[in-house]
């Protein structure tokens, strides 16, 4: 079963606010049936630009259900500014979370408000030329790109627990890998530290070994030494207690190295050679 | 409220009579049968009396029954034993498109780990594999075909002997995945005239964590799981004697109750599908109309999706099972439901009821006291439902 906070099956067995408001000044429909999820909403808003009704109508699972009744709970009193600040992850929040393969829902929560904040607005929506990428659900790269960017997302089964891109055949991911890619190095910051050469790497591992990782050391009586650093391997040979214990293996890797990694730079592997 | 578990297909309570015989190999029976002294002597005849009232509930011979872990271990032995044990012949299985998950994905292990071509049968819309269309697309390479007996989705039955025939007359080793049935309706490996038969505990109201695996005599299996000769080498690993025990007497049970079983769920199907067609508009008999599982109704529910039903009848008391992307962890619509050539949108509405011999009438009547509601309740939220009832009736 999915792990359902009680708000969200309270949302979905006593949703609020189901039906169309009439005559809407923000109206939008997002998703279609053939996805399995669809949802309509409409609000209206008072001439100081705060909603002060919305509704919701949707086709689709529990969450999806709970996702928009919470929706427009949290958008009534709002002004439409506030609610075009609302991201998925409030919805999500609103709820006491979503069950990671049902965060999509919340998605099509904040489409749907950001289409109809749009129509409010007046701005139309820029869906002709949207390329699709996974045709079994109907989502578009923009859509796949922005999940990625927002939350973050390394993974096809995060992608597809965000948007439901990719959950049918299957053959998209190739696509959807593609685009996780570019997000990803798109987001990337230039990296601010210029390549070390040899030398500088030498010195810096030295000062880190002496300042943060020869004194815990020594304290249970052993030591290190650096041997030498080719490309990202830095070689070490273990000295005194070190060099006789069981443990030492998983001292390189979890201290050492990981204070190496974090100090110095951080692909480096830390390799103990014989002495 | 009273509960209404209507979902026996994915779990069902071990019967008492089961539940007794197994407790006492927990305890003061708890030798080994490999070992060599009485205790083992005693764990291992029980053994083989269980093999024996497998066996005939099948109408098998008991050497030809082995012990696994579940059905799923028996569909893994099936079919990856007898491919790799007969990989002269040649690399070529069949599967039908209506097959369990570990049918589908061993044959994907042969085609991705050993070169094998793997042929996805595809069924007509009441999900029946065409023996014609198998004949199709066997040849000289076929080693193993491999079609389920019914499916727990729709409740289908093949026509099973008609085509393991077709693969008899070829040389081909023939599987069926028995597990929706054995314990449901009679069923012969001589009358059927299969190779491999798959079955598992819980189906037949015995315990989870065990199955079995009918071979025909002197057929060559390569093991999947290697180690000691249980099994005659065939399935290593020290007995699971309380849960075997448990499939012994339920298989025993089993071949007395049949006879009156089948009917009586039946009529508790029956019932329930007549409730549904007459007072749901909309909703689709998904399956073969007669030629199904006794206790199994599958519908389709046009405008809604299963994963809310399903939480809406639970905030009632009453427990079934849907085949909507929603439900599943992979958020992908059934490949049953998909193989019968629905639309997604309409398998979105699956919602499947599978019953056991202790449900009644008031069960049935429970279910239509909610269902309904639940249905027209949630066809209220839907925002294209009204559109397309206003299309109908307008038009």
């Amino acid at each position: 079963m999915w792990e359902y906070t009680d708000k969200v099956m309270e949302h979905f067995l006593h949703p609020k606010n189901v039906g169309v408001v009439e005559n809407p000044d923000g109206e939008a429909i997002v998703g279609s049936l053939a996805c399995g999820d669809a949802l309509r909403l409409t609000f209206k808003v008072d001439d100081q630009g705060r909603i002060v009704d919305a509704r919701f109508k949707t086709f689709g699972c529990a969450s999806a259900i709970a996702a928009a009744s919470a929706l427009t709970e949290m958008i009534k009193g709002m002004t439409v500014d506030e609610a075009a600040k609302l991201t998925n992850q409030d919805i999500a929040d609103f709820l006491g979370g979503l069950p990671k393969e049902k965060i999509h829902c919340s998605v099509m929560g904040r489409e749907a408000l950001e289409k109809a904040i749009a129509h409010y607005k007046g701005i139309p929506t820029s869906g002709v030329e949207e390329k699709i990428i996974c045709e079994c659900f109907g989502v578009t790269e923009d859509e796949i790109a922005r999940v990625v960017r927002e939350n973050d997302l390394k993974t096809v089964e995060e992608v597809t627990n965000y948007t439901k891109a990719g959950g049918g055949c299957g053959g998209c991911h190739e696509a959807i890998e593609e685009i996780i890619a570019r997000v990803r190095a798109e987001a990337r910051p230039e990296m601010a530290v210029p390549k070390l050469t040899n030398l500088q790497k030498i010195r810096k591992i030295e000062e880190t070994i002496e300042r943060e990782i020869r004194p815990q050391l020594q304290q249970d009586g052993g030591d290190l030494e650096l041997i030498d650093v080719v490309g990202n391997r830095v070689l070490v040979a273990t000295r005194g207690a070190c060099a006789v214990c069981q443990m030492a293996h998983l001292t390189l890797k979890d201290f050492v190295q990981a204070k190496l990694r974090e100090l110095v730079w951080p692909e480096l592997e830390v390799e103990e050679v014989s002495k | 409220m009273k509960r209404v578990y209507l979902d026996h297909a994915a779990a069902t309570p071990v019967r008492r009579e089961v539940l007794e015989a197994m407790l006492p190999y927990f305890t003061e029976g708890f030798g080994n049968p490999s070992a060599v002294y009485d205790l083992g002597a005693q764990a291992k005849e029980a053994l083989e009396e269980q093999r024996a009232k497998v066996a005939r509930l099948i109408h098998a011979h008991a050497e030809e029954i082995i012990f696994t872990s579940s059905g799923a271990e028996a569909n893994n032995l099936a079919i990856k034993g007898a491919a790799l044990a007969h990989l002269k012949k040649g690399r070529h299985v069949v599967v039908s498109a209506v097959e369990h998950h570990s049918v589908l994905n061993a044959a994907r292990y042969l085609e991705k780990f050993h070169d094998f071509e793997v042929t996805f049968l595809p069924v007509d819309r009441h999900g029946v594999v065409d023996p014609e269309r198998l004949q199709k697309v066997i040849n000289p390479a076929t080693v193993l075909v491999s079609i389920i007996h019914a499916s727990n989705e729709i409740g289908t039955i093949q026509p099973l002997a008609e085509l393991a025939r077709r693969c008899r007359e070829q040389g081909i080793i023939f599987h069926t995945d028995a597990v929706a049935t054995v314990g449901q309706i009679p069923v012969d490996v001589q009358e059927l005239g299969v190779d491999l038969l798959s079955l598992s505990g819980p189906a037949l109201e015995g315990p989870k964590g065990v199955g079995a695996l009918y071979f025909r005599r002197r057929l060559r299996l390569v093991p999947q799981i290697h180690g000691g000769i249980q099994e005659n080498g065939r399935r290593a690993g020290t007995e699971n004697m309380p849960g075997i025990v448990g499939l012994g007497r339920a298989a025993e049970l089993a071949e007395i109750e049949l006879p009156e079983k089948g009917p009586y769920l039946a009529q508790l199907r029956d019932q329930l599908k007549a409730g549904v067609m007459e007072r749901i508009p909309y909703a689709i008999y998904t399956g073969h109309p007669e030629r199904r599982l006794p206790g199994h109704a599958s519908f389709c529910m046009e405008g809604i999706e299963g994963e809310a039903l399903i939480f809406m009848l639970n905030a009632k008391g009453i427990y079934a099972n849907t085949g909507s992307a929603c439900a599943s962890k992979a958020l992908k619509v059934s490949p049953v439901l998909c193989a019968i050539g629905l639309p997604p949108e309409v398998a979105q509405g699956s919602i499947v009821f599978t019953f056991n011999q202790d449900d009644g009438q008031e069960d049935v009547a429970q279910v239509m006291d909610h269902l309904p509601q639940a249905v027209e309740r949630l066809r209220s939220f839907s925002p294209v439902w009204r559109k397309k009832m206003a299309a109908v009736s307008g038009g």
